[in-house]
């Protein structure tokens, strides 16, 4: 199959399962805006996401996503390994028009990973998990409770830092993941090349400023304000 | 007006791809700043044949931009920094200081062996070629020039992506190893003209398959390739390649 067996195609599955969390992460980002302004409001979409059967099935296929975005860095990262071979330059030299993002994909995505592992344990094992296995006081908060865990989580300098670290890096990757993917799809071109990194850069700092604003707003005022 | 300046150069030597290699320096004095960069190593080749040593070998050709034969990889870049985008043989001692450390390397990819020293074997582009980068016509008298009607804008872009030397810049400046700048010039270059599309899609296809053989590897768009390359081939031409690709095989 050509996806897996040619440059181009690893590469198409690299885009489109990275475009597929893009539009994940903006429909995560619109649901934490609603913790803002209503707690009532946010634990109705907590309840709604709960143990159903399509939030299930959501879930199948986010991690699914996941699996196959991280397992497919791994083969190319280590086939690029193997091409660049085991002679490194004694000097380099990274041109200006080379973003540090671009370089460190990888690296990024790890961090991401390891940021998804402490989100998932925070929240989701304390909220779906506890519901699938039938407890849904096993947490800190009843299960259906999210605006419960933001505050807990929040209260926690220490989590909140980490949560920053993580939106960060996030930020980061998808900077240059954003227009990267349109390239690999073979959509840019001369003239669309700056138009996708302008649109690509306001679209996930907006994305990842939202993240931030509800996280600051419970790290410094928790329900209170 | 020239002036002089002294400098250290560092160069690798290796004997062949299996060999670790190492590298050695020399002091350069009083070289003239008008010298260009493969006439100052010429000078120091001189002087390694003077003391019976073993001359530094080193691909050159042309030496006036054309033939893609020069590949020395400076102080960190590929051709040498430049403003305008040159070849290894376009690069004057003048872009130097007195006092630097000029550290001269081979490009160093898994699918360019060592040859020797900074020498190294770009075959690996001639098969990519050979695997597509061509059209098949009947040969025999010329043809009217204005029988095949091409907008000014293709046949500029055609000939700018025609441009690629082949000098590999683009690889050995990757940190994925990756050919997709030259090979997708050279895909653009057909693929832009009415004579390239009968057999755009098997090229692409062709090409691609031979890269990927050949231990190329994948591109994530760095953009490195771009940056050094002599010829200012542009990354839309990958673009291009992936739109070439990506439709060929989706019409399987
Ligand atoms: C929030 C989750 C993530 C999102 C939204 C995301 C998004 C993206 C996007 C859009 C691309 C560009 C695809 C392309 O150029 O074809 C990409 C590339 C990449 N991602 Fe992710 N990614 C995420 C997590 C990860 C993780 C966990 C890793 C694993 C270490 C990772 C590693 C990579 C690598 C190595 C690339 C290739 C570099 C490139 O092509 O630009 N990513 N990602
Ligand atoms: S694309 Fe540029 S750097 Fe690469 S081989 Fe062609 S001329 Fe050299
Ligand atoms: S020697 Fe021919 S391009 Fe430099």
């Amino acid at each position: 199959m050509w996806l897996c067996n040619s440059s181009i195609g690893r590469k198409v599955i690299m885009s489109v399962t990275g475009v597929a969390l893009i539009l994940f992460l903006t429909f995560h980002a619109c649901m934490n805006v609603v913790a803002l302004f209503s707690e009532e409001g946010y634990n109705t979409v907590c309840e709604l996401l709960g143990a159903n059967w399509y939030a299930v099935a959501a879930t199948l296929v986010l991690a699914a996503l996941v699996a196959i975005h991280f397992i497919y860095a791994i083969i190319l990262t280590l086939q690029n390994r193997k091409a660049r071979g085991s002679n490194r330059y004694a000097v380099t030299d990274r041109p200006e028009k080379v973003e540090w993002a671009s370089q460190n994909m990888f690296v990024l995505g790890v961090i991401v990973v390891v940021g998804l592992l402490l989100h998932l344990y925070n929240f989701w094992y304390n909220m779906m998990f506890a519901e699938l296995i039938g407890d849904p006081y096993m947490g800190p908060c009843y299960a259906g409770d999210g605006y419960g865990y933001i505050v807990e989580t929040f209260s926690n300098p220490i989590l909140t830092v980490l949560y920053v670290v993580w939106f960060v890096a996030i930020w980061f990757h998808l900077t240059h993941g954003f227009w990267s993917a349109l390239q690999t799809l073979g959509w840019n071109g001369k003239v669309w090349f700056q138009r996708w990194k302008t649109i690509g850069t306001w679209y996930v700092t907006i994305l990842m400023a939202l993240f931030l604003v509800v996280a600051l707003k419970f790290a410094f005022c928790g329900g209170a304000c | 007006m020239a002036k002089n300046i002294s400098f250290t150069i560092k160069y690798w030597k290796q004997n062949g791809p299996k060999d670790a290699g190492h590298f050695e320096q020399r002091e350069m004095k009083d070289i003239p700043d008008d010298t260009s960069f493969l006439e100052m190593l010429d000078i120091l080749n001189e002087e390694l044949i003077e003391e019976g040593k073993e001359p530094f070998v080193f691909d050159h050709d042309c030496r006036e931009g054309i033939c893609g034969m020069c590949s020395l990889y400076i102080n960190g870049t590929p051709h040498g920094k430049t403003e305008t985008g040159a070849t290894t043989c376009q690069l004057y001692m003048r872009r130097f200081n007195d006092g630097d450390v000029i550290t001269v390397e081979p490009w160093r990819s898994a699918a360019f062996p060592v040859i020797k020293d900074c020498m190294v074997d770009r075959s690996a582009f001639d098969k990519i070629q050979q695997a597509g980068g061509y059209i098949t016509v009947r040969t025999g008298a010329p043809q009217d020039a204005n029988a095949i009607l091409i907008p000014k804008q293709n046949a500029d872009e055609a000939m700018d992506c025609a441009t690629c030397i082949g000098c590999g810049a683009c690889v050995a400046a990757c940190k994925n190893g990756s050919a997709m700048l030259f090979v997708s010039s050279k895909v653009s270059q057909f693929a832009l003209l009415p004579q390239g599309r009968p057999e755009a899609a098997k090229r692409a296809k062709a090409m691609v398959a031979k890269m990927d053989e050949l231990g190329f590897g994948n591109c994530t768009n760095t953009r490195a390739c771009e940056a050094v390359c002599p010829k200012n081939e542009s990354i839309a031409n990958i673009a291009r390649l992936n739109r070439e690709f990506i439709k060929a095989k989706l019409n399987d």
